[in-house]
């Protein structure tokens, strides 16, 4: 187990060691630097921008110094809003989506597992019909299509619901609904096919030869065993919430740092783009690393190699 | 042969009639009754028997038909401005139009009406789906060839070979995708232009587009981990078969073995991934194309047509959900279509 352990956050630390190395070089190759755009400064102005950012050393320096400021946390100061530090930013803006996407996906676990087993427990049946027909859905439907019907039909059409803004907290419910909707019918999936994986296991008819009571069943011996698979995808459906909003927090005008990385990248302001990729890379990583770990834990049936 | 009498059951008396050639009569009953299936057959016979899948590809032919064929000779082209008939709802002619069809001339009708700019949307929207189910496929395409090409080797070669080009993979999976694929479709675009206009044997760039080549790029170098897992796998297993052991025995290559061996014996593993990775390359793009780093303009992406659509809602609502509706019928057609696949040609992989 310490040994899986230590090796996931090896290869955890390589891969965002690698995600640093590929954002720090690729804003090498955008021309135009960040303070060329407004009107143009003088050579001497310039060159002082440029001593202040440390843009005038070498790129290995650079990217040295980038890459030890960046462990201690500190991601330099923002190129476009003038006396903000990323951290400062992502400080504010993080919560706003962490609230969001965790929002988001605890009401797909809530819904996925539920209806993954009402599917499983009536296979075949027009209840597992029909789920099986929403899921499909949900899997083929980006999440822009389903913020722009809900929009559409809860907040232009009947105007139940705010079209932008968390201010109030009926605002929630358009933008939990969209990012929730690709991993509620992905984890009902799961929970269905993992299901009736287990319902086939010779321990289930051995558990209700014994004379135990469906629920008992269902509770203590199916669920346990099935939920494996959900807690893997625990990771991934975070990072799902947590990209997704870059979209869903566009269409809603939430202030969320999904909605301030698709800005900062019209904007190119360099700093920006590199803090909040690492901190975003960094936070998905580690829950990809935590999700398998506890399904290690959880199971102990897996072979850790 | 060997009917016994049923007078002496236990008599080791034999027939000699049991013993002579055997007729032409004989002969044909020995002819097996039914033609023998293939694999192709009896995987596209299983296929055709799946209304689902079979309604799925009717669907995706019609989808191809709009965005392919029709579009050489509509009427109307997706960047002509026509002046005077800006924001026209479906079916509905300008001022211009109307003195012209007054005067006896025939103008054929802008079905899905006309954008801010005077285009007509219906062209957009098919030359959009064009670019969409370009984009996918020829992602996937390009997937394929990766990922397969190197799971086949890391799992042929094994060893530590394998080792470290699974690595390489497994670092590769970790690194949130969405991530990096939004900040090379960012970046890359620079030195692609450039290249573009500086080096004239790279000039085929500017007309496919730079944003299209990106976006190929992008998930190529992305998207081909999965493949590559899935196909080492199979490699892993194949490769200690009786006939890659002949092959050997024979003398054949390293490569010979992979591409006639190896890669030919996974081939309904590898239209199956290839098949689902067309949607998840389209939602890819669609969501890129959405946020404004997709296809440029003028060309529309069925994203970014969704993008303009936002703007109006309120008064053009179908601007937004003919494209939006459009690309989760695409992706909705394709996965349905590839479980129909994988449901015919390798029951296996099922669940």
């Amino acid at each position: 187990m310490i040994r899986y352990t230590v090796k996931r956050l090896l290869l955890g630390a390589v891969a965002l060691f690698t995600v640093a190395i590929l954002t720090f070089f690729l804003m090498f190759l955008v021309p135009g630097g960040p303070f060329l755009s407004e009107k143009t400064p003088t050579k001497a102005t310039l060159a002082a921008l440029e001593k202040k950012y440390g843009l005038d050393q070498p790129v290995i320096v650079q990217f040295k110094n980038y890459i030890i400021n960046a462990v201690q946390g500190d991601f330099g100061p923002s190129m476009k809003q003038r006396g903000r530090n990323v951290k400062d930013i992502i400080g504010e803006r993080f919560p706003v989506s962490a609230k969001l996407g965790g929002i988001s996906v605890l009401l797909s676990l809530a819904l996925g597992i539920p209806l993954g087993c009402i599917a499983a427990l009536k296979r075949g049946k027009w209840t597992d019909n029909t789920i099986l027909v929403v899921t499909t859905i949900g899997i083929a439907v980006p999440s822009f299509v389903t913020s722009i019907v809900l929009m559409y039909i809860l907040g232009l059409k009947l105007g139940w619901l705010p079209t932008f803004g968390i201010e109030k907290v009926s605002g929630y419910v358009m933008p939990v609904m969209a990012l929730s909707f690709y991993p509620t019918a992905y984890i009902t999936r799961l929970m269905r096919s993992s299901m009736l994986d287990v319902l086939g296991q010779d321990y289930m008819r051995t558990a209700k030869a014994k004379g135990l009571s469906p629920a008992l069943c269902l509770f203590k011996h199916a669920l346990r065993n099935a939920i494996g698979p959900i807690v893997t995808y625990l990771g991934p459906a975070l990072a799902f919430t947590l990209t997704g909003s870059f979209v869903v927090e566009n269409i809603f005008t939430i202030p969320g740092l999904g909605n301030s990385f698709v800005s900062s990248i019209t904007n190119r302001d360099y700093t920006m783009i590199m803090g909040t990729t690492i901190f975003l890379a960094a936070l998905l990583i580690f829950f990809n690393i935590i999700s398998d770990i506890a399904n290690k834990l959880i199971d102990q049936r897996i072979q850790l190699n | 042969m060997g009917m016994l009498s049923k007078h002496r059951p236990f008599s080791m008396h034999l027939k000699v009639d049991d013993f002579l050639p055997a007729n032409e009569r004989e002969k044909e009953s020995l002819v097996v009754m039914r033609e023998s299936v293939g694999f192709w057959r009896d995987g596209f016979r299983r296929l055709t028997k799946n209304p689902v899948a079979m309604i799925s590809f009717v669907i995706l032919i019609i989808v191809l038909v709009f965005a392919f064929i029709i579009p050489s000779f509509y009427p109307y082209s997706y960047e002509w401005q026509i002046r005077g008939s800006e924001n026209l709802s479906p079916m509905q002619y300008s001022k211009a139009e109307q003195q012209q069809i007054a005067d006896g001339e025939k103008v054929f009708p802008h079905v899905l009406g006309t954008d801010n700019l005077g285009r007509d949307y219906a062209i957009r929207i098919m030359v959009g789906a064009r670019i969409s189910l370009t984009v996918g496929t020829v992602a996937a395409g390009l997937i394929l060839i990766v990922g397969s090409l190197y799971g086949s080797i890391s799992g042929y070669f094994g060893g530590w070979v394998d080792m470290v080009m699974m690595r390489i993979v497994d670092i590769i999976y970790t690194v949130p995708d969405i991530l990096i694929i939004v900040l090379l479709s960012v970046t890359l675009k620079y030195p692609l232009k450039s290249l573009a206009d500086s080096v004239p044997s790279f000039s085929w760039i500017n007309t496919v587009g730079v944003g299209l080549i990106c976006i190929f790029i992008v998930f190529t170098l992305l998207y081909w981990v999965g493949m590559a897992r899935l196909i080492r796998g199979q490699v892993l297993q194949l490769k200690e078969t009786e006939y890659v052991t002949a092959a050997r025995a024979l003398g054949a290559g390293h490569r010979r073995i992979i591409f006639k061996h190896l890669l030919k014996n996974s081939i309904g593993l590898l239209i199956i991934t290839t098949t689902l990775q067309i949607p998840s390359s389209i939602f890819t793009e669609s969501v890129l194309s959405f946020l404004g780093m997709g296809v440029a303009a003028p060309l529309p992406s069925l994203g970014s047509l969704a993008k303009a659509g936002l703007d109006g809602l309120q008064s053009y609502p179908h601007r937004l959900f003919v494209p939006a509706g459009l690309i989760a019928l695409i992706i909705l057609a394709f996965n349905l279509f590839g479980d129909g696949l994988r449901d015919a040609f390798d029951p296996k992989l099922k669940n």
